[in-house]
């Protein structure tokens, strides 16, 4: 069967994307909120891995491997981070993490 | 083109017919061997005008009838839609990790050769720890659903074990791929026809027999039949996280459980066992090393083989039938202690050791 | 092409499923169907090797530990939803996503690279991976250790 063409893959990124940054602004609960991150990142790597199949190089694979990486260890930290706060103020809501706001 | 794609049907049915229906003889089997082992008669109620037929009317009729039949419910405040799809999630992984298991060598049909291996991936391997990894899934989510302390716990539990004991699992593999040098079972199944020394075949077990331990011991935790039992713990928390489940959706989770065991089953006679080897066996014919030559069809081979990967298969199923009913259960942080204290560290030195080992004896 | 179009609606519903689910367990659900559909867009794009490592680390693992912690956590607040603050944030991302799309409107078009038949395999990975990319690899795990390290010392009890 045919391959679809790059347009296609690039515009899913940027709807997977976009969607994603609407997950950060809009939800008021630190989990979502680091989820849609996590969505975001996705779409990043679906970017690479299509320009990696259609221009031929496999280090835009290698890339989504540091990119899958760093994103294990940043939804590491950061889940720690928001356990750490919820034992406190009991809740996941963001706006009440507001301590360090001028 | 259509050919093709009907033979991969072909073998993909056939490889969930005989493991779907191994997992469901298993139950049996388990509950005649337990009986055995406890010296006392077992299941022997169910027959059909008299004929019990060696348990086969109560493997195919009288279980699965029952089990289907029960009152299926929800618990009250429940998940509706996650209480359904976990034991969907539960058993999916269990089913399609077989794809890559290698149960024969060729089969030569009609001038053709047919790979007796459902999908011969290029990442073999790597595809069975993502299956597996995705077996969590069921138990999280079957806990969190039944809205009951007793099943997050076993949840919890579960979660914790199975994601510290894929981590020894994938560990003591590496030293196997780092020996035959490749990721695709096949091609491992077939260099574990070499001789070494002339007369010993290379199987997994005789190069790495420490991985093969290590193995083994992760492929039943990650099965959480006992003794690694916690997150069930029948004793404990009133059968863990699917206590709030029955009927169908407990069939699923048993027949689960039960394909884990072949699939470990198989697991290990692949990477371990040599597969589908029989010793001394090619393809046209058994080759001794004493110099005796026996010539057969390769019709003959082909079922030789098959046959070989069966019974291994099956006497993996029936040690871990034996190991449940003969060893206590573990207590949580024992299990624990063994896989991030003794395991994973054995792991390491097996990979350390077999790294050593390889770049000593490269020809230079 | 249909199966990429299939599999791009699908992926869609489950990212909007992600970020409008009340229920944080059916969010997190959505994103672990959502990544294991990118982990079969990798499949379809020649890299097994990604596509494989997708699932075993972001659907397997991952998503694992973010339900963990929901579990653990055990949140029972109900979010407000202001209607303003969802349509004015709906609008901020569909404007993102136009301005993002229009980028793509240019005449330069990449037609499909001829590739190996071990495009994305592991060998090819490996390859770059150790020789060109040796020293991020290092940096990559000693990161990976300053995670571990980090998160077990952010999440133990006040002693």
């Amino acid at each position: 069967m045919t391959q679809a063409p790059l347009e296609y893959y690039l515009v899913l990124s940027a709807v997977l994307f976009a969607i994603g940054v609407a997950g950060v602004v809009i939800r008021r609960d630190v989990i979502v909120i680091l989820m849609s991150i996590e969505l975001m990142l996705n779409a990043v790597n679906l970017t690479f891995i299509a320009f990696s199949r259609f221009l031929g190089s496999v280090e835009g694979q290698v890339i989504v491997f540091f990119v899958m990486t760093v994103a294990a260890a940043e939804a590491v930290v950061g889940l720690a981070i928001m356990i750490s706060v919820f034992r406190f103020r009991q809740t996941l809501d963001p706006r009440d993490m507001q301590l360090l706001k001028w | 083109m259509m050919l093709d794609l009907a033979i991969v049907a072909a073998k993909a049915f056939l490889v969930l017919f005989m493991v779907l229906n191994l997992a469901g003889v298993l139950g049996w089997v388990e509950r005649k061997g337990s009986a055995l082992i406890q010296d006392r008669i077992g299941a022997n109620r169910a027959s059909v005008f008299g004929f019990a037929g060696l348990g086969l009317v109560n493997t195919l009729l009288a279980d699965p009838i029952k089990m289907l039949t029960k009152e299926d419910f929800i618990p009250a405040h429940g998940d509706r839609l996650l209480h359904t799809l976990a034991p969907c999630l539960a058993l999916f992984p269990a089913l399609v990790t077989f794809a890559v298991i290698p149960f024969g060598d060729v089969l030569v049909v009609g001038g053709r050769e047919i790979n007796l291996q459902v999908a011969n991936l290029n990442i073999g391997i790597l595809y069975i720890f993502a299956m597996a990894s995705l077996s969590v899934y069921g138990i999280v989510i079957g806990a969190w659903a039944s809205n009951n302390k007793f099943s997050l716990l076993g949840g919890v539990r579960g979660a914790a074990q199975m994601v510290s004991y894929e981590i020894a699992m994938g560990l003591s593999v590496i030293g196997i791929i780092m020996v035959y040098g490749t990721l695709e079972p096949q091609a491992m199944v077939r260099a574990q026809g070499e001789l070494l020394w002339g007369w010993l075949p290379a199987w997994g077990v005789v190069r790495q027999p420490l991985a093969f331990l290590l193995f083994f011991t992760a492929a039943v935790a990650e099965t959480k039949r006992l003794p690694f039992d916690a997150p069930e713990g029948e004793s404990e928390i009133v059968a863990g996280y699917h206590v709030e489940y029955s009927g169908g959706k407990f069939l699923m989770f048993f027949a689960g459980e039960f394909a884990e065991v072949v699939t470990a089953a198989g697991l290990v006679t692949t990477l371990f066992f040599g597969g589908w080897q029989v010793p001394y066996l090619l393809r046209d014919g058994f080759h001794f090393p004493w110099g005796g030559a026996l010539p057969l069809a390769p019709l003959a081979v082909t079922i030789l083989q098959v046959a070989a990967f069966t019974i291994k298969a099956l006497f993996f199923c029936w040690l871990q039938i034996i190991l449940r009913w003969t060893l206590p259960r573990f207590r949580y942080d024992q299990i624990m202690r063994l896989g991030w204290k003794m395991l994973l560290p054995a792991a390491l030195v097996n990979l350390f050791l077999t790294a050593v080992w390889i770049v000593v004896r490269r020809p230079a | 092409m249909i199966l990429f179009l299939i599999l791009a609606f699908l992926s869609v519903v489950f990212s909007l499923l992600v970020v409008t689910q009340r229920n944080v367990v059916h969010s997190a659900m959505a994103l672990a169907a959502t990544l294991f559909i990118i982990a079969v867009l990798f499949l379809t794009l020649d890299a097994p090797m990604l596509g494989v490592l997708q699932i075993l680390i972001y659907a397997g693992a991952i998503m694992i530990l973010i339900l963990f912690v929901i579990m653990l956590l055990n949140p029972m607040s109900v979010e407000a939803r202001p209607a303003a603050w969802w349509t004015l944030g709906s609008l901020g991302a569909g404007a993102l996503f136009l301005q993002l799309a229009g980028l793509l409107h240019r005449p330069a078009v990449f037609a499909e690279a001829a590739v190996p038949a071990s495009f994305g395999g592991p060998e090819s990975i490996a390859q770059s991976l150790f020789t060109d990319f040796a020293l991020p690899f290092e940096v990559a795990s000693v990161l990976l250790l300053v995670a571990i390290i980090g998160a077990v010392v952010l999440a133990q009890r006040q002693r």
